[in-house]
């Protein structure tokens, strides 16, 4: 049960005191590491830790494999070439479109690649720390994209009255035409960078969440309730948690997906002509 | 029996994208059984829907927290 352990070191600890079982809350996300001075507010905590390792990775990977590339391509470079690959064709150009497209890609590379492996940091062992259920990873991501998108959008609309025109479509009566323009203002302004976030944070902080309720759950079971059907309903619980974990997986994978999807979709938005 | 009764809620705010997200991947398995070679157009363009939808239950849970 030692993945346990690894996963919360406080709750672990404080739970094997023999008393009843207390609920992961959200808490155990805040891991600080290193502080500083007396402020509790401002430390290097794990996630930290998580998202600069994740992001020497990935350009340890990407410099590398693109340093040395070969007609006939090395396993590695072929992992390359296949991430960029789906990025470009699948995300980049089938959305955006493929006369504006080009620009956007070295930025939907960055984000689905950071993304995705803040993400699986989640369910790798001994790191198992998702860094984007702490919300300043994905409101950093957002700010981004949210500034991206409407500088895109600025130039090439002409401007803030033609960005603030191309928002409602031709052909609606005015007065409503009025309603519509106070509807798409929200949606581009505030709703879109807003779920962009949330939705990053939330799947990840809900999903890790499950993980330690199943597993510390199972490890209450076993160890610390008595009886021999508590012990079995605590194997039935770890092995849920493991199904749990490759659930987690396709979560993860898939958040990052869309994330970099939406941002996309919106730059796609910026970039047309019409509405 | 204690609790929070936002969770409540939270469990009301998931109903809606649970209909919404169904509706939309039902579409999409009958649209790839009538037309398989649309099949990943449908899905890029449902995964989005899906995005969309489900940002209301996310919502829902971030509210939850807060509260």
């Amino acid at each position: 049960m030692s993945l346990t352990l690894i996963q919360v070191p406080a709750v672990a600890a404080s739970g094997g005191g023999g008393g009843s079982f207390e609920t992961p809350t959200t808490a155990e996300f805040w891991q600080p590491l290193i502080t500083f001075g007396g402020n509790e507010n401002f430390a290097i905590t794990r996630s930290s830790i998580v998202v600069l390792a994740t992001a020497a990775v990935i350009g340890w990977f990407f410099v590398t494999t693109s340093g040395r590339l070969s007609l006939v391509p090395s396993r590695r470079q072929y992992y390359a070439e296949q991430a960029y690959d789906f990025v470009r064709n699948t995300i980049g150009r089938d959305v955006i479109g493929a006369k504006d497209f080009k620009p956007f890609v070295p930025l939907l590379l960055t984000l689905f690649s950071l993304i995705l492996l803040n993400n699986v940091a989640g369910i790798i062992p001994f790191v198992q720390f998702p860094s984007s259920s702490r919300i300043a990873f994905p409101l950093v991501l957002t700010l981004i994209v949210y500034v991206v998108y409407n500088v895109t959008a600025l130039k090439r609309k002409h401007g803030l009255i033609g960005y603030l025109k191309s928002l409602v479509p031709p052909g609606i009566p005015p007065g409503i035409n009025i309603l519509v323009f106070v509807i798409e203002l929200a949606t581009y302004f505030i709703i879109r960078p807003l779920t962009l976030a949330l939705r990053l944070f939330g799947n990840m902080l809900a999903g890790h969440m499950l993980l330690l309720v199943f597993f510390l759950g199972a490890e209450y079971l076993l160890f610390t309730s008595p009886g021999l059907g508590m012990k079995g309903a605590g194997v039935v619980a770890f092995a849920g948690g493991v199904l749990m974990t490759f659930f987690e997986l396709l979560i993860e994978v898939l958040q990052a997906f869309i994330f970099t999807m939406l941002a996309a979709v919106y730059i796609a938005d910026a970039v047309s002509e019409h509405h | 029996m204690t609790g929070n009764i936002t969770l409540l809620g939270y469990g009301l705010a998931a109903i809606g994208p649970g209909i919404g997200i169904g509706l939309i991947w039902a579409a999409v398995i009958s649209g790839s059984a009538r037309q398989p070679e649309a099949k990943g157009m449908l899905q890029t363009t449902a995964f989005i829907g899906t995005a969309l939808t489900e940002a209301l239950a996310i919502l829902g849970l971030v509210f939850y927290l807060i509260a």
